[in-house]
């Protein structure tokens, strides 16, 4: 397990240590400020905080020294005149992720935003720009939608340690696109998801991958949870299958995390379909799978099982060896030194938390 | 010269800003100096396709602009220039 967790949250960016044998608050940043993605660049260390400022815009900072200063970076910025829709202006509304470029690229990191641009940067973030050919792809105008946000937006991006030119992304609501040329094109990779939203749900674009992962090692086995349920491809996106739990609770959930030592074992958080988003019958649950998708246990020792509404959103669960983390809509952080078997709580009063990382 | 004025909000993104004089004639043209004073201030205001942020204000005198997309609003030589943040969430 890496000894740090670096939270997201709606009032802030704090991080965790785990020190002496338990977890203790290391540093708080941007106090009141909402964090929609805390992020470390594990090659670097260095900390990103994307910040959701309700009043000042979307803003974009770094850290070199663990939080203790930041520098304001140029927050990513569509190019005058874009529009999301013809007439309808683009701006950046919010960063929904961050992925750093690999070895092979050692200055770069690319950003997901809302509404629907990525952006890379070769310059270690001192300036991002919005990567035309996919922001251009001949879809997005027509078939690209709001989905969890008003407007489209890229909250999954996938890069293939392998070769680094090669890419996915996460779109709500597109769907997967992958790019084997540093986004230069862009291929279409929904074979298989199901889209019961919408008139036609085998469309070929429209669909609604809530976060997309891949196995750290087998970067051809990549899994989604899905607005419409679990997915899982072995063959490195060109076909999915659905590997949701027929009879149980794993189906519908935001986050989803792989475990960094096997391919097959993988969590997510259910949650009461779309209609409320709450925790299923007041109890909170982790399901893990350890056969791919065949199966799902469920993990409730630790967790509240009355009276609980959390759900868990998409950035805010993460794994590192045996250990397992999440934070949830009502503040809640729990803890499992064992891959979920047991729990323990960290906090009871956080703010909302939108992210959750395991870092150095 | 005009007076700009800035919601104390702002200091905790700008430490120490205090109102500056300007002599531009419209409000984007005082945003230009803003920024020559304080580096990426406008950011902070107004968007990059240029239009006033949704829970930005700007009154010139005492009203309200009503140009927030070309901030084209016009101002006299002695104006005063409020720079404000709605006030709203929780």
């Amino acid at each position: 397990m890496t000894p740090t967790l670096l939270l997201g949250t709606r009032k802030g960016f704090i991080s965790y240590r785990f020190h002496n044998n338990h977890w203790e608050v290391e540093n708080l940043s941007f106090e009141g400020v909402p964090v929609s993605i805390a992020y470390e660049d594990a090659r670097s260390g260095t900390w990103w905080a994307a910040l959701d400022h309700g009043h000042w815009g979307v803003k974009l900072h770094r850290s070199k020294d663990r939080g203790k200063t930041w520098d304001e970076v140029a927050a990513p910025a569509y190019p005058q005149g874009e529009e999301i829709k013809d007439g309808i202006m683009a701006t950046t509304r919010y960063i929904w992720s961050v992925a750093n470029g690999g070895k092979s690229f050692p200055s770069r990191l690319w950003l997901g935003t809302d509404p629907g641009g990525l952006f890379v940067s070769d310059n270690e973030g001192d300036q991002f720009d919005l990567v035309t050919s996919l922001w251009n792809h001949p879809s997005r105008k027509q078939h690209w939608m709001g989905g969890g946000r008003d407007q489209p937006g890229i909250h999954s991006i996938v890069v293939d340690p392998r070769d680094e030119n090669h890419l996915y992304v996460g779109i709500s609501c597109a769907g997967v696109f992958e790019t084997n040329d540093s986004g230069k094109t862009w291929l279409v990779r929904n074979k298989g998801l199901r889209a019961d939203f919408l008139p036609d749900p085998q469309s070929d674009i429209g669909h609604d991958p809530h976060i997309l992962v891949a196995a750290p090692t087998d970067p051809d086995i990549l899994w989604q949870q899905n607005h419409c349920g679990i997915f899982r491809s072995v063959d490195a996106a060109m076909n999915w299958e659905d590997i949701s739990q027929s009879e149980g609770p794993a189906r519908f959930g935001f986050a989803l995390s792989v475990a960094d030592d096997d391919p097959g074992q993988a969590w997510v958080c259910p949650a009461n379909s779309d209609t409320t988003r709450t925790a299923i019958k007041g109890a909170l649950c982790i399901c893990r799978t350890d056969d791919g998708g065949k199966t799902w246990k469920n993990l409730r020792k630790g967790l509240p099982q009355e009276n609980c509404f959390d759900i868990v959103y998409r950035h805010a669960l993460d794994s590192s060896g045996d250990a397992v983390a999440f934070g949830t809509t009502t503040g809640n952080l729990f803890f499992s030194p064992d891959r979920g078997e047991s729990w323990q709580t960290l906090n009871n009063y956080l703010p909302m938390v939108y992210s959750v990382q395991f870092s150095n | 010269m005009a007076t700009v004025k800035f919601t104390s909000a702002l200091e905790r993104f700008f430490p120490g800003i205090k109102e500056i004089p300007a002599r531009g004639t419209t409000i984007r043209e005082i945003l230009d100096e803003v920024e020559a004073g304080y580096p990426t201030l406008r950011s902070y205001l107004i968007d990059e396709q240029g239009r006033l942020r949704g829970h930005v204000n700007i009154f010139i005198d005492g009203g309200i602009i009503n140009d927030r997309e070309g901030l084209s609003d016009p101002l006299s030589q002695d104006s005063e220039i409020y720079i404000i943040q709605a006030l709203s969430g929780g």
